[in-house]
């Protein structure tokens, strides 16, 4: 009893601070944020959740915020996590920190969120509502810095194939676009081939196996992650020379480009997010929960590892899992202040 | 307490409470009971206007769904292109309802009308509804893909109007659930062409004896199924505002699913518009109540997988009793 009157009493003291001064920080370790996820059924998304998991854990534990519970659906559904959003308002959460199976058709769901008042954080898979914050990544560029890598190593040019993600996604048709641009841009390089990988390594693999022999010889393979280590395989298994294959961070990946540079000095580069970007995200929350003026649109950096960094990232990477940075509250607002 | 002290009525009344085809028609009913009970015990906010609004929303073009896979069922098919479907009304709606509405309704007519013709395909040429449906399936995916690569699109206002209304008393999701229920089941139960429908599937070669095409009711039944399907997809971007290629894989199998919780066979012609409807409110509080639960999402979505078992393997043992 006493002790929640302390508490109210200091709430209200630090709310007139804030009125006399405007500057004064808000207090967030009575706030509740929620992480609504599409997706668990592959390495990136274990990854994520588990740093944020790892992150968010200590931050109750310092007592920053009250409760930061992480929420899936099963099959990357739209349907299934507006749901989701609609009960976590019920719930009473203070802020949604989401990463969108869709930019557009959950923009109902996101809406009726801030009109409850609810700070609602995207990430990865933003959302074009306004009233929500986006933490995005650049993905065309991640498609065209595959190109640039490429003119810089084969500058005759070639043949190249292309696997792409999951059809009718949006970050799908970014990285295509990026890739598009930068064969545009190295008119040398021509794409022969187009398959659809799902960013899933068996997948791709069953996928480019089954484009190989209509193909002429290819130079490179350009990628979207979670499909370099199946393209390989395909390759081998056709027994065809292996390509270069741009990697997507993926362990796999890694530790078989690894024992191909360790065998012939194979080289190439490795480019994905890193599902770290989640606690960024809650970082960004929990500063907006805090009383902080932040910008709507905020740009989060990709992880691009190097024939120089490969035996480091890889042996900070568990098996089955993607090359990883956890971002801390400093890490957040040097993003905040980028975006201003 | 012997049986002695107890008088006739009352007993009699404990015997119907016992009888088995009463249990299994009440199941779907009582399940649905079960999990807002337990809802509104977990979570006090959600016993309110709002807070049902806020959980059932999405019931509703689930629940058009569970209808439309209701009327294949009867007939002894299954769809497992619905979803699909649905998703393709959503994105056809999406490019064209606002500036061409004519044309729009038009061309979901046209989509209503495959619907009949893979029913008679389905029918001529005896082929399994499965393998057609399924095969339709990417048909459906792929033109909406097309149609829409990235998502986007406009929704009128009107339909968000309407899907966001909040009428005085009971809300919208219960009123919408509540029509579609009970015109379904006028539409099927209670008609003198339901009884030939389901008849179909309970004994096709009766009612072809009888004088009635087998081949105009699957092709009325696909019809239905297929319009039905539209009214979801409709619904369902009223809700998101915004239509997407995938808005609807998982419609398949949940408006299966729904069916089947709602007292619905797999063969026979056995099924309840009311049951379904129950169903497919019951599939979507499943998901509510787990997020209430908190339970990690490792186990969430086997969770939602457990709640279906239990009310399967309920409704298996009061069968097991009808059969003794």
């Amino acid at each position: 009893m006493r002790a929640s009157l302390k508490k109210a009493l200091l709430s209200m003291a630090s709310t007139a601070l804030m009125l006399g001064a405007g500057v004064a920080e808000a207090d967030t370790s009575d706030k509740k944020i929620a992480l609504s996820n599409n997706y668990a059924g592959n390495s990136w998304r274990q990854s994520m959740l588990k740093s944020w998991d790892t992150v968010t854990k200590q931050a109750v534990a310092d007592g920053i915020v009250a409760e930061a519970t992480p929420f899936t659906t099963s099959e990357n559904q739209v349907t299934e996590q507006a749901a989701q959003i609609q009960n976590l308002i019920l719930q009473g959460y203070d802020a949604i920190v989401l990463n969108a199976a869709s930019p557009d058709a959950l923009n109902g769901a996101v809406k009726e969120a801030c009109d409850a008042g609810i700070v609602v954080v995207s990430f990865d898979g933003i959302v074009t509502e306004p009233c929500a914050w986006r933490i995005a990544v650049d993905f065309a560029k991640m498609g065209e810095v595959q190109l640039d890598y490429l003119n810089e190593k084969m500058p005759q040019g070639g043949n190249l194939l292309e696997i792409r993600g999951l059809a009718g996604v949006f970050v799908d048709d970014e990285i295509h676009k990026g890739i598009e641009a930068g064969v545009k841009k190295y008119p040398q390089f021509k794409v022969v081939g187009s398959v659809h990988g799902d960013w899933t390594q068996t997948v791709a693999q069953k996928a480019v196996a089954g484009i190989l022999p209509s193909l002429p010889e290819v130079a490179a393979v350009v990628t979207q992650g979670g499909d370099g280590y199946g393209a390989a395989q395909a390759f081998k298994a056709a027994g065809r020379p292996t390509p270069l294959i741009i990697m997507g961070n993926r362990q796999d990946e890694l530790a078989w480009w690894k024992e191909q540079k360790d065998a012939n000095g194979y080289e190439t580069m490795s480019v994905s997010i890193a599902p770290g970007v989640a606690t960024l995200a809650f970082w960004v929350a929990q500063q907006i929960l805090d009383g902080k003026d932040v910008p709507k649109d905020m740009i989060v950096p990709f992880l691009r590892i190097d024939q120089g960094n490969l035996e480091e990232n890889l042996a900070n990477t568990e098996s089955g899992s993607v090359a990883n940075v956890e971002y801390a509250l400093e890490d957040a607002n040097k993003v905040i202040e980028a975006a201003r | 307490m012997t049986d002695s002290v107890l008088s006739s009525p009352l007993r009699d009344r404990i015997d119907m409470l016992r009888d088995p085809r009463l249990l299994r028609r009440a199941l779907p009913a009582v399940s649905l009971a079960a999990i807002l009970i337990a809802i509104f015990l977990i979570n006090d906010r959600a016993m309110s206007y709002r807070g049902l609004d806020l959980m059932l929303k999405y019931a509703v073009p689930i629940a058009f769904a569970t209808i439309a896979q209701m009327f294949i069922l009867t007939v002894n098919d299954l769809d497992l292109s619905i979803g699909a479907f649905v998703g393709l009304v959503a994105c056809i709606a999406g490019t064209w309802l606002v500036d061409q509405p004519v044309l729009c309704v038009l061309i979901l007519a046209g989509c209503v009308a495959s619907y009949a013709a893979v029913g008679a395909l389905i029918h001529v040429r005896r082929l399994p509804s499965i393998v057609v449906t399924l095969g339709m399936s990417f048909v459906w995916l792929g033109i909406a893909v097309i149609l829409m690569p990235t998502p986007g699109g406009t929704v009128p206002e009107w339909l968000k109007g309407l899907m966001s209304w909040k009428p005085p008393l009971i809300p919208f999701p219960i009123v919408a659930c509540a029509a579609i229920a009970l015109v379904a089941h006028v539409l099927l139960m209670e008609s003198s062409y339901g009884a030939v429908l389901r008849g179909a599937g309970g004994n096709a070669t009766a009612i072809d004896r009888a004088g009635w095409s087998l081949l105009r009711i699957r092709m009325s039944m696909y019809a239905l199924a297929g319009f039905f399907g539209v009214l979801s997809g409709l619904s369902l971007i009223g809700l998101t505002t915004s239509p997407d290629a995938h808005i609807a894989d998982r419609y398949t199998l949940l408006s299966i699913a729904g069916v089947i919780l709602g007292g619905g066979e797999f063969v026979g012609g056995r099924v309840s518009p009311i049951g379904a409807v129950i169903g497919a409110v019951t599939l979507t509080l499943t998901g509510s109540f787990l997020i209430f639960m908190r339970i990690s999402p490792d186990w969430q979505i086997g969770a939602q997988g457990a709640v279906l078992i239990v009310v399967l393997a309920l409704r298996a043992l009061i069968k097991l009793r009808e059969g003794r």
